[in-house]
């Protein structure tokens, strides 16, 4: 099976359903004869014109309004927001109306909006370009949240994010973009809300998503290596949530951390924990652990940043430790 | 006689009258309802400025959109929903043009291109833009109108929205409803051109214009320029109309910051009042008439109460209804 990027990946997603859907246009900042700030679009303008691939001002909450709106208008849009970071600026239209049309109009209208954007640190981009709001998104009733980690789920899950009729926030991670993975030539659909255990085990469940995953997979590696078999749940959507995938896994290993790269106060992971617990208690031996992002604005430091993002021998530690070893 | 009136027939005329009617004694019942406690939240009522939607959404095509802000009665009305589902929403009421989902801030109604109130200032105006998009894209002719308040125009959204409006040549008539006041803040303690306000768009090279917002006739001659030239591809327009309400800013608000002067000033100017004058003075129609005609408005607006109370509630299901169209 051919191996591609995950920046490919994405990028292959975009181009056949722009081939495939005529009322489908992008709309971001610097997608157009730049190429998209971590180089998705690139190409695009040259293949489907300024028509379709639409160059914008710095302003992001009109970019995700104007969606919406063109969304109302029977167009579907795909709105770059260039980092999540920036998603702050669009809150109250993402928020208030994107997700909230819908019902609050009794069902009468629809937001076919999928809004794409880059999460994460570890690029050394410091406090304001670094950080994880997948988490807050996935907590508002209306909107769904898709956190691909492999280029295999990217283009999958995007396929089945053309598919919705209501207002996606697909989420890529910025450290993922050159990673490679394997992606059949032949069509096939990841649908949202659907688990994937990416790697088996029997004596421990490790919940992660997006580029955590890698982290979590290479833990379960060095784990093995130590007569540990983890098992790894990808979450690969946050809303919809595949829970029972996780519970299932709990219910065989008895024992479940997650791991977020988002900070640890309020975090996703806690919802995780609170659900395993709350579903799954008689399952457990241990209490549910988290690992997470340090509580801080991300420093600039090399050193410090490494120090505030979750690597494979954090995790590996509090999986030691809970087993007394 | 303004041109307006001249080319209008009599039975548009009158029609006016019966609709600003219709918008004055919804609200004045509403706000009793209200105080009754059958209505609750945030009441905000439209009295005082009825001559803008009617005039306004007078000049619109049944494609066109419209999108507004929360102040949104009037504009429903106009704009052709029938009072008995807009009390009904007011109400919460299943039968209400939002399936009681919405409330007084957020009506909708997809068969009339009723796009939505929106209760977050400024929020409604990308989606204005984003509509104006879509139509152009699709080549379609359409025509989008967007209500905003003094007090959008200090909000980010509305630079941002300007300028994507202008440089994509979209075809959005942005209609301010000037009412003097951003909830109790007078708009020029809080605005640095208030005396101007309509010429805030000139450096997006937006052309705009200001009009009597008291005067049916007159927001309807201006709006019939406006439709038109947006219509034919002239690209956004800025539309300026000066207005009044004359109660607080929603129900919750004894509006103690306006002095009786003012008041009384913008009193004597109410356009329900000066547009009957017109009528009379120049012999369109008898007090006879208009006397019939508040009448059948009067038991319209009763209907429609009537309609509101008897209506179900929505079903407990309704809650997790309508969130995802695939859940």
């Amino acid at each position: 099976m051919p191996t591609i990027t995950y920046r490919e990946a994405v990028s292959r997603a975009l181009r056949e359903a722009l081939r495939e859907d005529e009322r489908m246009y992008i709309l971001g900042e610097d997608v157009g004869a730049y190429g998209g700030a971590y180089a998705v679009t690139r190409g695009f303008l040259q293949e489907f014109g300024p028509r379709r691939i639409m160059e914008a001002p710095i302003s992001e909450s009109a970019i995700v309004g104007t969606g919406t709106g063109s969304a109302l208008g029977g167009l579907h849009p795909v709105i770059e927001i260039m980092t999540i970071n920036f998603s702050l600026l669009a809150m109250d239209q993402i928020v208030n109306h994107a997700a909230k049309i819908r019902y609050m109009s009794g069902g009468q209208f629809s937001v076919p909006l999928i809004l794409r954007t880059v999460t994460g640190g570890g690029a050394q981009l410091g406090a304001t370009h670094s950080q994880s709001f997948e988490g807050w998104f996935a907590s508002v009733p209306g909107l769904k949240v898709v956190v691909p980690a492999t280029p295999y789920d990217a283009l999958g899950l995007f396929r089945a994010v053309r598919q919705e009729r209501d207002p996606v926030v697909f989420v890529e991670h910025i450290l993922l973009y050159s990673t490679r993975g394997e992606v059949p030539e032949e069509p096939y659909v990841v649908p949202l809300g659907v688990a994937d255990i990416k790697r088996p085990g029997d004596q421990f469940t490790i919940v992660a998503y997006s580029r955590m995953v890698l982290v979590a997979l290479a833990a379960a590696e060095e784990l093995a290596k130590r007569g540990i078999n983890a098992e790894v749940v990808d979450l690969r959507c946050l809303r919809p949530l595949d829970i029972e995938t996780v519970l299932q896994s709990v219910q065989r290993t008895g024992r479940a951390l997650v791991v977020e790269e988002a900070w640890k106060t309020g975090g996703f992971g806690a919802e995780i924990a609170s659900q395993i617990q709350e579903r799954a208690f008689d399952s457990l031996d241990a209490p549910v652990l988290r690992v997470a992002g340090a509580d801080v604005p991300m420093p600039y430091s090399r050193e410090l940043e490494r120090a505030a993002i979750p690597g494979p021998a954090a995790v590996v530690q509090a999986v030691e430790t809970a087993l007394g070893k | 006689m303004k041109p307006a009136a001249q080319a209008l027939d009599k039975r548009s005329l009158v029609d006016f009258y019966r609709q600003m009617r219709l918008l004055r004694i919804f609200e004045e019942r509403a706000a009793e309802q209200y105080m009754r406690g059958r209505v609750r939240g945030f009441l905000h009522l439209y009295i005082g400025e009825e001559a803008i939607a009617a005039g306004a959404i007078s000049t619109l095509e049944p494609q066109d959109y419209i999108a507004t802000h929360y102040r949104d009665h009037g504009h429903a009305l106009a704009r052709g929903l029938d009072p008995k589902v807009v009390m009904a929403e007011l109400f919460g009421k299943v039968t209400g043009c939002s399936k009681g989902m919405g409330g007084s801030m957020h009506l909708f109604d997809a068969s009339r291109n009723f796009m939505g109130g929106y209760a977050i200032v400024g929020g409604q105006l990308p989606l204005a833009v984003g509509l104006g998009l879509a139509a152009s894209y699709l080549k379609e002719n359409r025509v989008v109108l967007c209500i905003l308040g003094d007090g959008a125009l200090n909000e980010g959204e509305f630079h941002e929205s300007m300028n994507l409006a202008a440089i994509w040549r979209l075809p959005v008539v942005f209609l301010c409803e000037n009412n003097l006041y951003g909830m109790g803040s007078p708009v020029k303690e809080v605005f640095a051109a208030a005396d101007e306000i309509y010429r805030i768009v000139e450096p997006y090279h937006i052309p705009s214009s200001q009009v009597d917002g008291m005067d049916v006739l007159a927001v309807r001659e201006a709006m019939e320029g406006v439709v038109g030239r947006v219509r034919d591809g002239g690209g956004p327009y800025f539309l300026e109309a000066l207005t009044y309400r004359f109660r607080g800013h929603s129900m919750a608000d004894p509006s103690e910051y306006r002095s009786k002067e003012e008041e009384a000033f913008w009193q004597k100017r109410d356009p329900v009042a000066k547009h009957r004058q017109f009528l009379l003075a120049n012999g369109i129609a008898s007090e006879a008439e208009l006397e019939t005609i508040g009448q059948g408005v009067e038991e319209q607006v009763e209907e429609a109460i009537r309609f509101a109370e008897e209506s179900p509630d929505p079903a407990p299901e309704a809650l997790y209804e309508n969130l995802y169209a695939n859940p």
